[in-house]
């Protein structure tokens, strides 16, 4: 174990991808590891790439990198596609639209199946990035499953987020400002060859101009595919990376973000012991069926779960 | 589902038909695997570093070129040479004529599944041979 701490601190290829699967499969000599290594990591930009399916998430991701490695950067890609709820399988496809990197010693990529988690991410997707930070990369993208209304993790994991819509969503943004729209630091309008474009960007701007906050989130018409409008989108990015750190937000976000990480990981914690009382699941088993049956009521049912959780929590505790 | 098994599906060489690759990967994923799927022509270079970035369990390679011979025991030495070879059950299939495949078994490749191998054979030797 001290073997893959020390090659991690030296930035080992294979130890990092080692890591990365510990941490998928909840190993806790990972947890151990990475707790003992956190405070060399924190160095890497981390920007996310989030926005509907099909909007070009991953070709986006493929051009920008390929300008910072014209700048000698070093990036780190996490690129996330949904898990089956059925099978527990997933196809993982975005490497597709990064050929080129795989051979690129200064780019180091790696495919997540979200394994159940909502949101857009991993629950190993945090991890993942601190492992891709030890490596050493200047930059770590992320690129979020195909997103809908609610998956807004990566706001909580990411520095800048890249909000990437296309041509025609129409009154679909209407639809989805209250939800994903909301977490755009910079905007991207891909595939902007396409009709209705300006009226896209138009749409955007309109509903940028009701945030209250001190950055006013940008709007860039690209064409991945064509890599027309790419550095410019680059420099909107650095933009803000650079606000972030001028204007002390980035502080700010990174508080809150671990704030929300250390209650994540005492909710996960909390389930986990929860589910391996054999007591707690045989109650919840007998409840759900008087539950059932009208005979008590659901709330009255959590309440007494959750306080011989807390008991046995507390027992569990004092003998440490 | 604790550990799922990582697979990479390879396309190595020339060939622009991915129909059987695809047909696997969608196998093994509903066999509860996760399928990293890097589309067609993939230098032995490419596959290689992307086997190592992904951590995976196996490497199932789809060839219907006629290059085989060249190709995967060039793979094959690479991953060696990483030293990522003891970890990687490393498999073939497609168009491979069978007086190939001894020959390619003893350049390390573990398993060679030609057209009409039915996906469930696959999974299961998958299954039973993982090296880690």
């Amino acid at each position: 174990m001290d073997n893959l701490k020390e090659k991690l601190r030296q930035g080992n290829k294979k130890a990092t991808a080692r890591m990365i699967t510990m941490l998928e499969n909840n190993d806790p000599k990972a947890i151990e590891i990475l707790g003992d290594l956190y405070r060399y990591t924190g160095k890497a930009k981390v920007v996310g790439i989030t926005g509907p399916p099909g909007a070009g998430k991953s070709t986006l991701t493929d051009k920008l990198v390929k300008i910072l490695r014209k700048e000698e950067k070093t990036v780190g890609i996490i690129a996330v596609d949904p898990t089956s709820p059925f099978s527990g399988g997933s196809i993982l496809g975005d490497r597709i639209r990064m050929n080129d990197l795989a051979v690129d010693p200064g780019v180091f990529i790696r495919s997540m199946g979200t394994r159940g988690h909502l949101g857009g991410l991993s629950k190993a997707t945090q991890g993942a990035v601190k492992a891709l930070d030890l490596y050493g990369m200047d930059y770590i993208f992320i690129e979020t499953v195909g997103v809908g209304q609610s998956e807004v993790d990566i706001m909580k994991t990411a520095d800048t987020v890249l909000m990437v819509m296309v041509p025609g969503l129409g009154d679909d943004i209407q639809a989805i400002k209250a939800g994903i729209m909301e977490i755009g630091d910079v905007f991207a309008i891909n595939k902007a060859d396409r009709e209705g474009a300006a009226k896209t960007h138009r749409e955007i701007d309109n509903m940028l101009d009701f945030a209250e906050t001190d950055w006013r989130p940008p709007v860039h018409q690209v064409v991945a595919t064509q890599n027309k409008g790419i550095e410019e989108l680059l420099s909107a990015i650095k933009d803000h990376l650079a606000y972030l750190n001028e204007s002390g937000e980035m502080l700010n976000r990174r508080i809150k973000s671990s704030e929300i990480e250390i209650l994540e990981l005492i909710k996960d914690r909390m389930m986990q012991d929860l589910l391996r009382e054999d007591e707690i699941q045989r109650d919840i088993k007998e409840f759900s069926k008087n539950v059932a049956e009208r005979r008590l009521n659901p709330y009255e049912a959590s309440e007494k779960v959750l306080r011989k959780t807390i008991k046995k929590e507390a027992e569990k505790y004092e003998n440490y | 589902m604790d550990k799922p098994i990582r697979v990479l599906v390879a396309k190595p060489g020339l060939d622009g038909h991915d129909r059987g690759a695809k047909v696997i990967a969608r196998a093994l994923r509903d066999a509860g695997m996760e399928v990293v799927y890097t589309g067609l022509r993939q230098t032995p270079d490419q596959i290689v570093q992307t086997a190592i970035q992904e951590d995976v369990d196996v490497l199932a390679m789809s060839i219907l070129s006629g290059a085989h011979n060249h190709l995967l025991p060039t793979i094959v030495e690479k991953l060696k040479k990483e030293g990522v070879y003891d970890e990687v059950l490393v498999l073939a299939g497609g168009v491979i004529p069978d007086d190939d495949i001894q020959g390619l078994k003893d350049a390390g490749i573990e398993a060679v599944f030609t057209p009409g191998t039915p996906t469930g054979v696959t999974v299961e030797f998958i299954k039973k041979n993982l090296k880690k």
